[in-house]
């Protein structure tokens, strides 16, 4: 099998031009015809649903959650980049598009990552005309601020909910088209498996998380926007409900999944104060701008309150090793150095698993109205989890899983290697490499849903023409249904003692472990002989209480817990295969004399993509060699 | 720390439902008021019975997902959602009584889960901008007042949860609505579709089962976003204008 990423042609700033120029074009009479079915409605999903549905495509819609409102894409805080270069501080698409291919290692697709910043300043207009509130100046005009990653400030917010407010641009505009007809939204609603027909991607089947009903949805198309796999740590800054069921089932389907191992730890997120914990608050990157980090030169001050602590006695770490970029050197690095001066015993808090993010520079600076004004929403969640006030005392932070860069193969087209079956947002790996710098997921998930699938899910429609359309009552429909009906029983029947919370929480122990912010051999072959047994010992013993015809907040978990039991695995293989150190992915037998990530050019400047072989057979990896046509593959410096 | 529980089960929505005593013990001072829950629920399913069902998701107070009245107040003390609430905020063995959000138009699903899709029909009658995706001027061409973007902000930071409709005795969703109207039609882009969005939304709220607000002010009091009751006169000297403009035959 080989892989075929369909780039077009031409001059790497002429790509897009020509291939819109080019692309094929369904009429407005013809748009009716197709049904598309688009499961998720955060930022990827409810844009793509409202801009298809706008153009005249019968839409569906599905999310988990009781709206599509509620979608985690949410929870986003910082902010969202645009290459509009409206502070005139020297920002273009080609610098964007740089800034991103180096803030990923040089392990993203030229080509999709140079879209993604073409697209980037129409996203912002977008945005405007929906009604986002973005931060402005007293002039009017749109604010910017910098973020990780960047020397220009091109990142566009709406206070410390920038996530929040683009969802509900976008929930808005889904929101008008539901109201018009075209889209049909079905809340609450979780998608259990891929359909087939003919090898191509026509259906799903769901189940109907009110009544426990499990029918099929048939469409011409299906457009996956379900998000990342973070939550296979179980700690994470995810919400709950975040899961990798739908992309797994698709990669069980036959769909590749590529690069699992590029995952991101945040560098600001609140420690872990417990076992009983449920999740992992971030505190955003902005803060970054502001607030410096340090942690005590010497080990025998960490137990001191931080003012006791002289200037001359901590180290501001980040500013030490990174002068051109300090505070703001991107997440994997950053995460990183935090790692290091932990394990060096001069981490802050309880356990030594926090460094400090003192703002007292920029109240001096700034004054703490301002400070307040930037970042007063992140101030009082801080001291409303902690207990602490952090204008008057450091805060204290620790990484913490936050997003992943891998998720099924996509080609240019946003299609996977399944014909039929797109995947937009978090869950495709496209465009951020090996680490996603900040702001960029926002940007990247509308990116695909408002600009890019409505130009090139054509290119698949255009050949279904004529074909027959896919039936609920087909024998490839019935079988998925059946599947999934014995997979609930099978659940239910275990009847053993042990909640399936404890069970993702072990896995979670086990990959943050092995497989978290620093990775090696021997470690993730431990993993990898830990996990079958774990699940092993789930099928066999885990407790689902109740039926699965009703409102089962059990058994919603115990399936999405045991397709991580599963994907784990994959998770470590991958890293077990990447023989080098790139962004997220840090293997300590593979880094340079002072630390840093040492990247193999030579010998994994690819895609890794894992094809799916059968439940007791190893998955094979297929290969999309990474092209660099404009870009010189360097050593990553931020230094 | 140690509490009784008195919390709301109900089978499903047709079920008369009951109160029902769990202790919960050995809680973490710092545990979230939902992290509580999952570790009564841990309790729960290792006896056998069913754990109890509530609805959340982010964990950080942005998603409105989380719907629970505590101690007769929707989210609980203080002014945030329910997952923003830590047990460090009760006394030692306290008795707390669970409810779902209670308002006719929020039916109950399971115990503590309630349906909320009431919101969602408001948003589609007219919560919206009309825009087609691609048809957007360069952003920086309609100059925006800072004060007037930072008020539409303040009004369109609502989450959505419902514990507005939920806090008044009239279950009245107009703070919620109002947020919307305010949000949109404060900005520029939204004036063109101002009379309209305001008449649609008003009737939707209403169509739905929602009461009217006699100034109780208690949706502000639990706000987790800190919404202003005070967007509620806006709307109402909009929906004013708006029904004498089609009560003569103006155009909206």
């Amino acid at each position: 099998m080989t892989l075929d990423a369909k780039i077009p042609a031409g001059p790497l700033d002429k790509k897009w031009t020509n291939y819109k120029n080019n692309a094929k074009i369904i009429s407005p009479a013809n748009k009716r015809k197709f049904k598309i079915l688009v499961v998720g409605s955060g930022l990827a999903g409810a844009s793509a649903a409202a801009t298809l549905g706008e153009q005249g495509f019968q839409i569906e819609c599905f999310c988990y959650q009781d709206s599509p409102r509620r979608a985690h894409s949410i929870a986003a805080q910082g902010g969202i980049n645009a290459a509009k270069n409206y502070q005139n501080d020297g920002d273009s698409i080609y610098r964007l598009f740089y800034d991103t291919i180096k803030g990923g290692d040089f392990r993203a697709r030229e080509a999709n990552v140079y879209r993604l910043a073409e697209v980037s300043a129409s996203i912002i207009d977008q945005c405007v005309a929906q009604g986002v509130p973005f931060a402005r100046e007293y002039g009017g005009l749109l604010a910017n601020r910098s973020f990780g990653g960047a020397q220009v400030s091109r990142t566009f917010y709406a206070r410390g909910q920038t996530g929040q407010q683009l969802l509900l641009g976008a929930y808005q505009q889904l929101s008008s088209q539901i109201a018009a007809g075209n889209v049909k939204m079905y809340p609450r609603t979780e998608m259990l498996d891929l359909v087939l027909v003919d090898g191509h991607a026509k259906g799903i089947v769901v189940r109907d998380m009110i009544t426990g009903e499990i029918r099929s949805h048939a469409g011409d198309a299906v457009l996956l926007c379900t998000g990342g796999y973070g939550n296979v740590f179980y700690l994470s800054t995810n919400a709950a409900g975040c899961n990798v069921t739908a992309t797994y089932r698709a990669y069980k389907r036959g769909a590749l999944f590529a690069n699992p191992c590029y995952t991101q730890i945040h560098p600001t997120c609140i420690p872990v104060s417990g076992d009983y914990q449920s999740k992992l608050t971030l505190m955003s990157e902005s803060l970054r701008n502001d607030g410096r980090v340090w942690v005590p030169k010497r080990r025998e001050d960490c137990g001191k309150p931080p003012h006791e602590i002289p200037e001359e006695d901590r180290d501001y770490y980040l500013e030490r090793k990174y002068p051109s970029y300090g505070n703001l050197a991107p997440r994997d690095i950053s995460s990183r150095s935090a790692k290091e001066v932990c394990d060096d015993g001069r981490g802050v808090g309880p356990g030594g698993l926090g460094v400090y993010l003192d703002f007292s520079d920029a109240i001096k600076r700034l004054g703490k109205r301002v400070v307040e004004e930037r970042y007063g929403n992140l101030f009082e969640m801080y001291q409303n989890i902690t207990g602490e006030n952090a204008y008057e005392r450091p805060m204290r932070i620790y990484p913490a899983v936050h997003y992943t860069m891998g998720g099924l193969w996509v080609d240019y087209n946003l299609m996977s290697n399944i014909p039929g079956l797109h995947v937009l947002g978090e869950a495709n790996f496209s465009d951020h490499g090996a680490n996603r710098l900040g702001a960029s997921a926002l940007m990247q998930g509308l990116a695909d849903g408002y600009f890019v699938i409505p130009y090139t899910i054509g290119s698949y429609l255009t050949e279904q023409f004529g074909k027959k359309k896919p039936d609920v009552s087909s024998a490839p429909f019935q079988e998925a249904e059946k599947a999934v009906k014995e997979r609930i029983q099978r659940l239910l029947d275990v009847k053993g003692s042990r909640s399936v919370n404890s069970f993702h929480r072990e896995l979670g122990k086990l990959l943050w472990d092995k497989c978290g912010m620093a990775r090696d051999r021997a470690g993730l072959e431990e993993a990898l002989a830990r996990i079958p047994e774990l699940r092993a010992e789930f099928w066999k013993n885990v407790s689902v209480l109740g039926q699965g015809e009703t409102l089962n907040q059990s058994l919603e978990r115990a399936g999405r817990v045991a397709d991580f039991l599963e994907f784990g695995e994959l998770l470590c293989r991958d890293a077990l295969h990447r023989n080098e150190s790139c962004g997220g992915h840090f293997r300590t037998e593979y880094q340079t004399e002072d630390g840093e990530a040492l990247r193999d050019d030579e010998n994994f400047a690819y895609v890794g993509a894992w094809k799916y072989e059968g439940d007791n057979a190893e998955p094979t990896l297929i290969k999309e060699p990474l092209v660099y046509e404009t870009v010189k593959l360097a050593t990553r410096s931020y230094k | 720390m140690n509490f009784t529980l008195r919390v709301w089960r109900q089978n499903g929505p047709t079920d008369p439902g009951k109160f029902e005593e769990y202790p919960a013990t050995d809680i973490p001072a710092d545990a979230s008021f939902l992290e509580m829950l999952d570790i009564v629920n841990e309790g729960l399913i290792q006896k056998g019975i069913e754990p109890i069902t509530f609805d959340h998701d982010c964990r950080e107070g942005i998603c409105g997902m989380c719907s629970l009245t505590i101690n007769g107040v929707p989210h609980g003390p203080d002014r945030g959602t329910t997952c923003q609430v830590y047990m460090r905020k009760f006394k030692d063995r306290d008795v707390i009584t669970i409810e779902p959000f209670r308002a006719a138009p929020f039916p109950i699903l399971r115990d503590l889960a309630v349906n909320r899709s009431a919101f969602d029909r408001i948003i589609q009658a007219g919560g919206f901008i009309s825009e087609r995706t691609g048809a957007a001027p360069d952003a920086n061409s309609v100059p925006i007042p800072k004060p007037v973007a930072d008020a539409a902000m303040d009004a369109a930071a609502c989450i959505g949860c419902g514990a507005c409709a939920a806090a008044c005795p009239n279950s009245s969703a107009m703070l919620f609505v109002s947020a919307k109207v305010g949000h949109l039609g404060l900005l520029p882009q939204g004036k063109p579709e101002k009379n309209r969005r305001v008449l649609r939304m008003v009737r939707a709220m209403d169509n739905e089962g929602f009461g009217n607000c006699s100034n109780y002010y208690a949706c502000e009091a639990v706000c987790p976003a800190g919404i202003s009751a005070s967007f509620i006169a806006r709307m109402n000297r909009e929906y004013n204008f708006a029904s004498a403009l089609e009560t003569v035959g103006a155009p909206l």
